[in-house]
């Protein structure tokens, strides 16, 4: 069975052999660079097809049908036309700060990608804190969101940023208590240690209804942070044109499309790592033959198959729900789903002491 | 209107008080068309709107007063593009009454199964675009699949989809199409099939409710005040349905219910006009099998002249009251018409129930309105 | 109300108002300085005409009139036309706007198509013609500067 966990052994004991270690290590990072780059550009492009789609799909419509079989180079052409529109500055934009704003968001997603683990021993940088590191990186969004906003200097832009940054301020404390459930129930930052944890069941399964809220906790408020439908409020389009990208075209806002994509897998797939167990294939207590079974599906289809289905369910949300307005989405952070993450993590916390969970 | 000038400097200032001064349209995704409001925030919270209209005037009112009377009426389509059959009903109608013209008994009842299919249609628009308004872009969809079987009705009658021009003054321009009736029919148990399907995905949206409900308040006596008409008024709990009032055509052969909301606000609104689909079904099927054979248009002279004098005729558009104003002074052309459009009295309220709300609040608040701009403009 | 009982009830308001049955309503025709009084007359009991459905302004080329459609939404059967001759070189009136909050709009129509002045109005701009436009596009004698028929 090719399993990725062998490519990379294979290649470091190739480029240790060859060059001294300085060498080698220099060439490990261009290859991660290399492949974290070329990932991006296959998640974006995979993931604006998947959203058309689905969206097609709930829309009793067919969706892109024509650029190459059913559609799927439909992206690709879509990325050609973008870059090779104008990039247009305004006359009155703060021109560095217009410029700089969706490279910011890109790297902030960039940066984010690190402590993921896609495969069995497949992981970038497996830091001892990666829980930590994700919760703090992922905030940083929302610097390049109103630096956008504000070089605009677009009425639009800014009334967009100035919501993004509310939202993602406040929905940044209920999905790191919905994280910190889990971490309260492992006793670990470090992500391999979390899906090690999941050996003979996921999270989602083995932690009780805790574990359940939590995880509806997160979808939510992951949802609100990645700006998408319901709460889309940052760059609601019959409100505010197109809220903190209106002034951007060409690549410059492709980047910011791309970073959004990139920010829902990302999301999706520390979501799958934290409730669905990452890797772990589905494990059931004793049943030893199905379990066996499970083992054969190689870990890389498992990470990726719960990540795709956590997006699903938050595109299935865009297309079915009104967009909330923005005293209701503050008042069901600070109202309702901080409570409740509160609550709920004391809950966990008597359940992890008292070792009620399987 | 603002000139070139005053807008850029409007975006680079503030208001007298420090306000936020947004130009909401002409180019717009929300205002549907080229309504322009100049809306005042303060922070997220308007202080003041004001409409400034004009970006699709055609001046048809003195277009009319150099057309004949057989030609006027094709103007009238380009109005409220959503009912032009009514529009074209209500001027019909105005003529019939100056010329004492007898309509056969065929055309007033394809008339009126027109103009109701014509306001399912409108409203099946307004539902999708509103619900789109609110971020759901899904119902739009659900809404258009019904809608296009109705253009589908309305372009093998008259060969049009959208500014249909079929009614004429002393009745239709041709028979109906062979198939009519089964095509409306079969239209008919597609919708009552079909139209739990879009209510259940708006309706009962937990977000679309606490996004409409109560806001946009509009009181009976200031629904009167400002000249409101239509499902606006009456989802307020003013009666005000023409067809009740002053029957035409066949209306006052058919049962229905005028539908009253008492509430006032925007999802009383959204209640009236779904309600009110299914009553116009209700107008459809009591009149589908009934239409009775024998001639489709009236005896009418080759050159219509108006006898002197002033008339008005009113009928029920989909957005409201549309009142014709002719002055005649026994030419083949008006010397003065006045269209009164729904949407121009009804766009007046929405700076009187959209201050100090959100901005996320008027699109709510504008869409329940249904405003429609050619219809405003004129 | 029948015509007679509200020609009686009107008469013994405005004496020199004169009546006009000939069309479909009651035609009610007022020196324009009394429009006010009898509009707080038609509003207020036992009439209760709240409702103007339609403001407009006619141009009959010796003189403008001011055309008034009223009903009562107690009762929709009672439609009252109210007119008002006014000068054509410099015709004023009194605002409705206080009374019937429609007419605010409906004013500013006729302010820029006419060219009538309202008094007291209290936001009297144009509404749909360009700041600068010059003439009044409604009246019979108006001649657009660019016709582009006759270019």
């Amino acid at each position: 069975m090719l399993s990725l966990e062998s490519i990379t052994k294979t290649t470091q004991d190739w480029l240790l052999a060859k060059f001294n270690p300085t060498i080698a290590l220099a060439m490990e990072c261009a290859i991660v660079i290399l492949l974290a780059i070329t990932l991006f550009a296959i998640l974006g492009l995979v993931l604006v097809l998947l959203e058309r789609k689905v969206a097609a799909r709930i829309q009793i419509r067919l969706g892109p049908n024509r650029v190459g079989p059913g559609g799927i180079f439909q992206t690709a052409a879509d990325t050609l036309k973008l870059i090779m529109k104008e990039g247009l500055t305004p006359d009155t934009a703060d021109k560095f700060l217009f410029n700089l704003a969706p490279f910011v968001v890109m790297m902030v997603a960039m940066l984010l990608l690190a402590p993921i683990a896609f495969a069995k021993n497949f992981q970038i940088w497996d830091i001892n804190i990666g829980v930590l590191y994700i919760s703090s990186i992922s905030s940083l969004s929302v610097i390049g969101i109103l630096m956008a906003g504000w070089a605009s200097n677009n009425k639009y832009s800014l009334l967009g940023a100035m919501r993004s940054g509310a939202q993602i301020v406040s929905y940044e404390l209920s999905a790191g208590f919905a994280v910190l459930t889990i971490v309260v129930l492992t006793g670990s930052l470090q992500i391999s240690e979390i899906v090690a944890a999941q050996q003979n069941g996921w999270w989602l399964f083995k932690g009780h209804i805790p574990v359940v809220i939590a995880f509806v906790l997160y979808i939510i408020a992951v949802t609100a942070e990645t700006n998408r439908a319901p709460f889309d409020l940052a760059e609601a389009e019959s409100e505010l044109t197109a809220g903190f990208h209106t002034e951007y075209s060409g690549m410059k806002f492709a980047l910011f499309f791309l970073a959004e994509y990139i920010n829902i897998f990302i999301v999706c797939a520390i979501g799958a790592t934290l409730f669905l167990g990452g890797w772990m294939p589905l494990h059931i207590g004793h049943w030893e033959g199905f379990n066996h079974i499970m083992d054969y599906i190689p870990s890389s289809v498992w990470f990726m198959g719960k990540t795709f289905f956590l997006i699903f369910i938050i595109m299935w949300f865009r297309w079915t729900f009104p967009r909330l307005r923005v005293d209701q989405l503050l008042n069901l952070e600070w109202k309702y789903l901080l409570p409740i993450s509160l609550f709920n993590l004391l809950l966990v916390t008597v359940i992890a002491i008292m070792g009620w969970y399987f | 209107m603002y000139n070139q000038t005053d807008i850029i400097k409007d975006t680079t200032n503030l208001g007298p008080e420090g306000e936020l001064v947004v130009n909401m349209g002409p180019q717009h995704p929300a205002t549907h068309g080229v309504l322009h409001l100049v809306v005042t925030l303060n922070g997220e919270t308007i202080k003041k709107i004001e409409p400034h209209l004009g970006y699709i005037h055609r001046s048809i009112e003195k277009m009319c007063e150099s057309l004949t009377y057989r030609q006027f009426i094709y103007v009238t389509s380009r109005m409220d593009y959503l009912s032009s059959h009514i529009n074209n009903t209500a001027c019909a109608l105005l003529v019939e009454k100056g010329m004492q013209i007898e309509v056969p008994e065929r055309a007033k009842f394809v008339r009126t199964i027109l103009n109701e299919l014509t306001r399912i249609a409108s409203h099946e628009l307004w539902i999708g675009a509103m619900a789109m308004d609110l971020g759901a872009f899904t119902p739009f969809f659900y809404a258009f699949r019904e809608r296009e079987m109705i253009t589908d009705i309305m372009e093998d009658t008259c060969g049009a989809r959208l500014t249909m021009n079929y009614i004429v003054p002393g009745g239709l321009m041709y028979d109906i199409h062979p198939e009519f009736q089964t095509k409306v029919k079969a239209f008919i148990k597609q919708f009552k099939e079909k139209v739990t399907e879009y209510e259940d995905l708006v309706t009962g949206n937990i977000i679309f409710q606490s996004r409409t409900k109560g806001v946009g308040v509009l009181s009976a006596e200031d629904a009167i005040s400002y000249g409101c008409s239509g499902p606006v008024a009456r989802a307020s709990g003013v009666s005000c349905d023409i067809r009740k009032i002053a029957p035409y055509d066949a209306y006052d052969r058919v049962e229905f219910d005028e539908i009253i909301e008492t509430e006032g606000d925007s999802f009383s609104r959204y209640l009236v006009r779904v309600k009110e689909m299914n009553q116009s079904i209700r107008i459809i099927e009591q009149l589908i099998d009934n239409i009775p054979e024998g001639e489709f248009v009236g005896k009418t002279k080759n050159v219509l002249k108006l006898n002197k004098g002033e008339f008005y005729q009113r009928v029920e558009t989909a957005r409201g009251e549309l009142g014709v104003y002719i002055v005649s002074e026994g030419a083949t052309t008006p010397h003065r018409i006045k269209f009164r459009s729904p949407g121009f009295s009804n766009l007046s309220v929405l700076d009187h129930i959209a201050k100090g709300s959100k901005i996320g609040d008027l699109m709510a608040t504008m869409g329940t309105l249904d405003l429609v701009i050619p219809d405003i403009d004129r | 109300m029948t015509n007679e009982e509200i020609k009686a009830y009107i008469s013994s308001h405005l004496p020199e108002a004169s009546f006009d049955e000939t069309g479909e309503w009651l035609n009610i025709i007022i020196p324009p300085t009394s429009l006010r009084s009898i509009a707080t007359v038609l509003l207020g009991q036992p009439m209760q005409m709240n409702f103007l459905f339609c403001l407009t302004c006619v141009d009959n080329k010796t003189h403008l009139t001011m055309v008034y459609h009223l009903t009562s939404m107690k009762n929709r059967s009672i439609n009252i036309v109210l007119k008002a001759n006014l000068d054509r070189q410099n015709p004023v009136i009194d605002t409705l706007s206080d009374l019937w909050r429609t007419a605010e709009f409906h004013e500013r129509e006729v302010f820029e198509m006419f060219g009538v002045n309202f008094t007291h109005h209290p936001d009297l701009r144009k509404l749909i013609l360009e700041d600068d436009f010059k003439g009044f596009p409604l009246r019979k004698d108006f001649e657009d500067p660019i016709n582009m028929i006759k270019l």
